[in-house]
């Protein structure tokens, strides 16, 4: 008895070298989603102080905490890394661990290729924080990109932006490029060819629906970019012009070529987001999903609208109005499928037993605040209104609506949700509900007053400013409510470790939820299924649960 | 009509954007889109009335169906544990909520078309101004081909009256970088970009000094590229371009402080970018410096042209406003206390 105990204990002890080794080399699809959570959560983590960095420097007019440059570089670093390197990984990681085990399938259909998108898209992160040691020769501090994330041509030309920070910015995006289409391949490949018995499209539950809408995003949006990284590089190392102007290039080509990635990619964030609302709140309202083939067709519409609205981001360059009132038509059509999407989810809640769990309330703070990101985006779309706000505190606040308010609210839902499954834990639910209020409050402090400054004219961008212009006390809310965000994210952090180590036990079903994941064991071992599962409708639980009123009977 | 227009305005700011009486916060903000002073302006300012009363009653409707929803359906202790009734779907519902929002779409979008040709696609009037506006990093030139004008930083630009409107036609391109211009009380922005010609008009109703600044990041001082627009009466406008044609003043016989700083300037580096009509400075790369003490500010309206701010400037631009393009010059401080005499004589 002593013997095997003391066997155990060796083999804790020899772990680390050995747990390191099986991770670096995993090609099990919810390993590499654990990894991309991880390398996205320190990402977030970086951007987050970085963003902390932006907003003390903007509290009071004409402050001198940061130099010009060092802002500069922030503000780029900070968009950059939350776009490629924290949102783009943390969405795919989820889509990794959960796509698989929802369709009832054993892994992704290409496990290697998996693990290979993974790691050239963590080199990119790496190379792109690489650059504060090599932007302008190696152990030169302080060098990384200065260029916005956008980084509008002509400022990244040779002339314009001498040394090698802009090169980093760029092939640190090709390579994340090559990583998001890798895995859009898989995800596609997998749900259209792997999912288990009985699991028609029509079948199909909504999250991997919405990853099939977002992987076809990528594969048509992140071309372009990649494109784009290759031809600025041409430009700066092999004399080509397309977007030099100083000989003859243009800088307007380059703004086509980035929001036509740049727009599409909005809503290859956004879609999973609106997968995990998809996931939580019907299972907390106890009731099935309003409309599904409504909230496919809508997904599947916002997929195509968004890819003839990019240059909405470009009505100031002087399209003329036959441009302008096109993009405006295509931006406000946009408003439709996602008004459906909303009006679904109420009518999902509407009559049901709702539980305020906190995955729950994260769903509900996404309703909110998506339903006001998608009207500030109604006023945006309107061109005159737009020539007026566009680069604006008013457009910052407005995506970050986006990008806050609905994704990040929606992921911090799919963490509590989803924990269970994956630690086979529960978190702490006292913790996660004053994670969530601070959160509320100190979002709420940051991007509502965000909104003000620019409709009273700050331009985003600036390092500093004037002090009769208005603008200090929204900058200094602003800045309050960011300090709070900071806190409800160490909270968040906190309650992740800790509940590892002392969480409840979870069972493999905490919630009474209806989709495969939740069939099989918390963790789920190596081979997801021991027998390939089969289904007969959308909510396979809800028929073994209900075998006297099976969902297959009404659909 | 327009009193309630007005109210809804009000609360959708309140509820939406927090405590902001928008009156108040525009009064106090020489730069809010909210208090227009020229057509393209006001405009704009009609049309973000009807978006924002439509999205503040989509919001309301909205947001109130969810919270009752939230109150009404919450699960309470007493429930018997029971699964509610199940809904899987309504043709008729999802159809309604897919025609109505069509409608408001149409709506807000033919609005918006009227507004976008009323300010993009109007004849230029025969009594129109026109200015050349050059951005560069981190500055404007203005150049005015009517009249021979060229100037830099501050705009100076006619008041325009509704019986005789003088709209102020701006081309726009850039030396290096895209920019934007943007004064928010007089109409919305455009981008100035290289190789490429925009045109936008603004029309200024009152005199007065309207600001602005680059809204498009261009470089390290992108936040001190800033914009004076100077609309100025009819016969102020007529009294500075008459005084801005004339030649610099060249002779300084009877200063003999300003006539050594005169030697000094064209002895240095400074002519390879500055110039002075009548003198040897003929350099383009920095701002034109013929009448350089009639300006207000320096540096593109960061800092006030006063001779002891000049001297701090031409001695170390970079203290002042880092990453400008100007060279600290290294003069003397006897040099540079001249070279500041002579360039505040250049009225």
């Amino acid at each position: 008895m002593q013997a095997i105990d003391e066997t155990t204990a060796s083999q804790d002890r020899r772990a680390p070298v050995s747990i390191i080794y099986e991770w670096l080399t995993t090609v099990d699809h919810k390993k590499i989603g654990l990894m991309y959570i991880a390398f996205a959560l320190f990402f977030l983590l970086v951007g987050g102080v970085e963003a902390l960095l932006i907003r003390i420097q903007l509290m009071v007019p004409n402050n001198h905490f940061l130099s010009p440059q060092v802002f500069n570089r922030l503000f780029t670093m900070h968009g950059t890394t939350m776009v490629f390197f924290a949102g783009m990984p943390i969405l795919f990681g989820f889509g990794n661990y959960l796509v698989p085990l929802m369709i009832g399938a054993r892994d992704m259909a290409f496990p290697k290729l998996n693990a290979f998108s993974f790691w050239i898209s963590a080199f990119g992160g790496i190379l792109l924080y690489f650059s504060y040691f090599g932007g302008s020769g190696l152990y030169a501090a302080g060098t990384a990109p200065d260029v916005g994330w956008f980084a509008y041509a002509p400022l990244t030309s040779k002339v314009f932006s001498p040394g090698h920070s802009t090169d980093y910015w760029s092939l640190s995006l090709f390579l994340s490029g090559i990583g998001s289409i890798g895995t859009a391949l898989n995800i596609v490949t997998t749900i259209l060819c792997m999912r288990c018995k009985g699991m028609t499209m029509t079948r199909l539950p909504l999250l991997p629906w919405l990853y099939l809408v977002t992987s076809g995003l990528v594969f048509v949006a992140v071309g372009p970019l990649s494109a784009a990284q290759i031809m600025l590089t041409l430009d700066r190392y092999l004399g080509a012009h397309f977007f030099d102007t100083q000989a003859g290039g243009s800088a307007v080509l380059w703004m086509h070529f980035f929001w036509i990635f740049g727009h599409p990619e909005v809503y290859i964030l956004v879609l999973p987001a609106f997968a995990f609302a998809n996931e939580i709140i019907p299972v907390f309202s106890r009731k099935a999903m309003f409309g599904y083939p409504a909230m496919v067709a809508a997904s599947v519409a916002i997929g195509f609208v968004s890819l003839s609205v990019w240059a909405h981001h470009m009505f100031t360059v002087g399209m003329g109005p036959a441009g302008n009132t096109f993009f405006v038509f295509a931006t406000m059509v946009i408003s439709v499928p996602t008004g459906i999407k909303i009006f679904n989810w109420l009518a999902t809640i509407w009559g049901g037993k709702i539980s305020f769990a906190v995955p729950m309330l994260f769903c509900i703070g996404f309703l909110f605040q998506f339903l006001v990101a998608g009207l500030t985006g109604i006023m945006l779309s309107a061109a005159p209104f737009n020539w007026q706000l566009n680069n604006s505190y008013f457009v910052v606040a407005h995506f970050h609506y986006v990008l806050v308010g609905a994704i990040l609210f929606a992921l911090f839902g799919a963490f509590y949700y989803w924990y269970p499954k994956v630690t086979g834990k529960l978190m702490n639910e006292t913790l996660g509900k004053w994670h969530f209020w601070l959160m509320v409050v100190g979002f709420h402090l940051t991007f509502d007053f965000m909104h003000i400054p620019g409709i009273l004219g700050m331009p985003r961008r600036i390092y500093t400013y004037e002090a009769n212009r208005g603008w200090q006390g929204w900058n200094m809310i602003v800045g309050v409510g960011g300090v709070i965000q900071a806190v409800a994210i160490l909270c968040f952090v906190y309650n992740l470790i800790s509940s590892y180590r002392h969480g409840e036990d979870a069972g493999t079903d905490p919630w009474d939820a209806w989709t495969l994941e939740w069939a099989t064991q918390s963790p789920p071992p190596s081979y997801n299924f021991a027998i390939e599962p089969t289904v007969a409708s959308r909510r396979p639980l809800w028929d073994l649960k209900h075998p006297e009123d099976p969902d297959s009977d009404y659909e | 009509m327009k009193c309630i227009v007005n109210l809804v305005l009000n609360l959708a700011l309140w509820l939406t954007w927090g405590a902001l009486p928008a009156g108040t916060a525009a009064a106090q903000s020489p730069t809010s889109i909210f208090s227009p002073a020229g057509t393209p302006a006001r405009s704009t300012v009609q049309l973000s009335m009807l978006v924002l009363s439509v999205t503040f009653a989509i919001f309301v409707t909205v947001a109130g169906l969810l919270v009752y929803a939230l109150v009404r359906y919450r699960r309470r202790p007493t429930d018997d544990g029971h699964e509610p009734p199940q809904i899987y779907g309504s043709n008729q519902i999802e159809l309604s909520w897919t025609v109505i929002p069509v409608l408001i779409v149409t709506t807000l979008f033919l609005a918006t078309t009227r507004v976008i040709l009323s300010t993009e696609a109007v004849p230029k009037p025969a009594s129109a101004m026109n200015v050349t506006v050059i951005g560069h990093q981190f500055w404007w030139e203005y150049r005015y081909p009517g009249l021979g004008v060229v100037t830099a930083n501050e705009l100076h630009v006619p008041v325009s009256s509704p019986k005789t409107p003088t709209p102020t036609y701006l081309t726009m391109s850039s030396a290096d970088v895209a920019h934007s211009f943007w004064v928010p009380r007089l109409a919305g922005k455009m981008d100035v970009i290289p190789n490429r010609v925009n045109v936008m008009w603004i029309d200024p109703q009152q005199a007065g000094i309207y600001l602005g600044q680059c809204a498009q990041y261009c470089g390290t001082q992108h936040a001190k590229m800033l914009l004076r627009v100077y609309a100025d009466s009819p016969s102020d406008f007529a009294a500075w371009a008459k005084h801005q044609l004339e030649p610099g003043r060249t002779d300084f016989s009877d200063d003999p402080v300003a006539a050594e700083g005169q030697k000094v300037f064209m002895h240095n580096a400074c002519i390879n970018c500055h110039a002075v009509t009548g003198t040897p400075a003929t350099g383009r790369y920095g701002p034109d410096l013929t009448h350089f003490a009639s300006r207000d500010t320096l540096a593109s309206g960061a800092i006030e042209n006063n001779p002891e701010n000049l001297r701090k400037w031409i001695n170390d631009p970079n203290s002042m406003k880092p990453g400008s393009l100007m060279p600290a010059m290294h003069l003397n401080d006897h040099d540079l206390g001249v070279v500041t005499t002579y360039l505040s004589r250049l009225k």
